[in-house]
């Protein structure tokens, strides 16, 4: 039997407007503005861009605003707001080759065209605590110098010798796939696969990464780079019949080289993962590509034996709009469910204590 | 004579190319500047828009290789056209419509004689804009460049 039952909506309207209230804070602070969350908490705004799917800075810095800073309810908002807005095509793939770098490091060779830029980096810092933040303390401007070679990638420097496998293919006449409009199906392609990771959770993806270094499908990693920077994205506009700029957008690239594999027809070489992330994120961007090479199985012929390995249990739980919705919907009334559970175990404890009684009956006229 | 025409023609679609990517950086503030010293204004019609939407950003499988899904980015985007008969596009990433007006505008103006020098005047502001920009973004970057040097072991 399903009750319906109706109340709260007072409640309702009176929590809302409490948590305005909260989101607001102390009226005596000045409010905060959507620049100053896009110019000061950039790296916030970056990652719910990345996991909502959904690039605009502006409108990812009002969800962190309104969510007050609970980064998985500011991308379920955005994730939310990208279904209210129609499709208007497919871009070009972006050329990260050309990209405006902002940093570019390499794990695997010191010296290389372009060399290690370090950028703005939280790298090398002592991660103490700054006193001097918490004022207004002046900031000095940065230094600069005179820009050096075009920053080659380092896939072409291995891949001049041979000595790692390509850029990934797919079948011939595959078209990529794309999870806003399919159903997911497993096993699921590469293309998929990556576009899942892209907008998967960072926490689940850095734990997925991290539980391959461990020993849960080692892979045997090194960073061939990780690239920071602008790339122009293009949009063929069907009425004049050529592609032209919408403008740039910051992406994070990590190109991980692992072990090698080889066989009877192929000799050994390097294999790869890939990650490209939305905004300044390398962090994710390396889970990505640690997580992409781990899930290449059957490309490789390598045994699942560990979760990361698994393209089911990776990509279904990925998603943190997905999982927040499961896992949280659990605090919605389930009075009735639980109602029939309760009835449940009363007849349950009702029967075995007429059994317990009963044998215990049973005993005493035996001994009798 | 095939040929001459072709290549005048591809020189004209990589001009107003290069037009578009410039009016999609432009900022709304030199977009209304450059409206406003333009003397004789055709009228405007709206053809389609202005209205936003999302395009779907695709990336390259290990940087080069066949394309995936990457996620959507917001896009404004409008069609006009002059009395003067010319029709124009914009296309820009983010929400701000009047934007991606008056990029439509000046597409459409760009393609009249009378009006190109003045377009062709804010496509060089823009460029000139965007390249210091970038300039002086790659000049901060270049400044964390790592110079390595050799520690030397041993007496000599």
């Amino acid at each position: 039997m399903y009750v319906a039952v109706k109340g709260g909506e007072a409640a309702i309207a009176n929590a809302h407007r409490l948590l305005a209230d909260r989101r607001r804070g102390d009226r005596a602070l000045p409010a905060i503005t959507i620049d100053q969350v896009v110019e000061q908490l950039g790296l916030a705004v970056d990652r719910v861009m990345a996991e909502a799917s959904l690039y605009d800075r502006a409108l990812a810095a009002l969800a962190v605003r309104q969510a007050r800073g609970d980064m998985i309810e500011a991308i379920f908002i955005l994730r939310a707001y990208r279904t209210t807005l129609p499709r208007f095509g497919y871009c070009e793939p972006v050329d990260t080759a050309k990209m405006k770098v902002e940093r570019r490091v390499s794990a695997t060779y010191k010296d290389l065209p372009g060399g290690q830029l370090l950028g703005p980096t939280f790298d090398y810092t002592h991660r103490l605590l700054d006193p001097s933040l918490i004022g207004e303390e002046p900031v000095d401007e940065p230094v600069l110098k005179e820009p050096g070679e075009h920053v080659m990638r380092v896939s072409d420097i291995l891949d001049g010798e041979g000595l790692i496998e390509g850029d990934g293919k797919m079948p011939e006449g595959h078209v990529a796939g794309d999870l806003t409009r399919e159903p997911m199906e497993f096993p699921m392609a590469r293309d998929l696969r990556l576009q899942a990771l892209a907008r998967g959770d960072e926490g689940f993806l850095l734990a997925l990464a991290y539980s391959t270094q461990r020993g849960y499908g080692r892979t045997h990693p090194f960073v061939g780079e990780v690239r920071i920077g602008e790339v122009e994205v293009e949009l063929e506009l069907p009425e004049l019949g050529f592609a032209v700029s919408l403008g740039v957008i910051r992406v994070t690239e990590c190109q991980m080289v692992n072990q090698f594999k080889g066989s009877s027809r192929q000799p050994p070489q390097f294999t790869r993962g890939y990650g490209l992330v939305f905004g300044q994120s390398e962090r994710k961007a390396m889970s990505m590509s640690l997580v992409d090479r781990a899930l290449r199985t059957d490309e490789f012929d390598e045994d699942i034996v560990a979760p990361a390995q698994d393209q089911e249990f990776v990509i279904s739980h990925a998603d943190n709009v997905q999982a927040t919705g499961f896992v949280e919907h659990l605090k919605l009334p389930h009075y009735v469910d639980f109602q029939a559970e309760l009835d449940l175990v009363r007849r349950m404890r009702r029967e075995h204590d007429a059994a317990q009684a009963g044998g215990k009956d049973g005993m005493k006229e035996a001994a009798e | 004579m095939m040929d001459a025409a072709k290549t005048s023609d591809d020189a004209g679609v990589a001009q107003r190319r290069e037009g578009m990517r410039l009016l999609a950086r432009a900022t709304l503030g030199e977009l209304s500047l450059a409206w406003d010293a333009i003397d004789d204004k055709p009228e405007v019609a709206p053809v389609r828009g202005p209205e936003t939407g999302l395009v779907m950003v695709r990336g390259k499988i290990g940087g080069g290789g066949d394309p995936f899904n990457l996620g959507e980015a917001t896009v404004s985007r409008a069609t006009v056209r002059l009395s003067t008969g010319e029709v124009g596009h914009g296309q820009l990433l983010g929400t701000d419509k009047a934007r991606a007006r008056l990029a439509a505008i000046f597409d459409a103006l760009f393609q009249s004689a009378a009006h190109r020098a003045s377009v062709e005047a804010l496509h060089e502001q823009v460029a000139a804009r965007l390249d210091a920009e970038d300039r002086r973004k790659a000049e901060e970057t270049a400044a964390t460049r790592v110079d390595f040097f050799t520690m030397v072991r041993g007496e000599d």
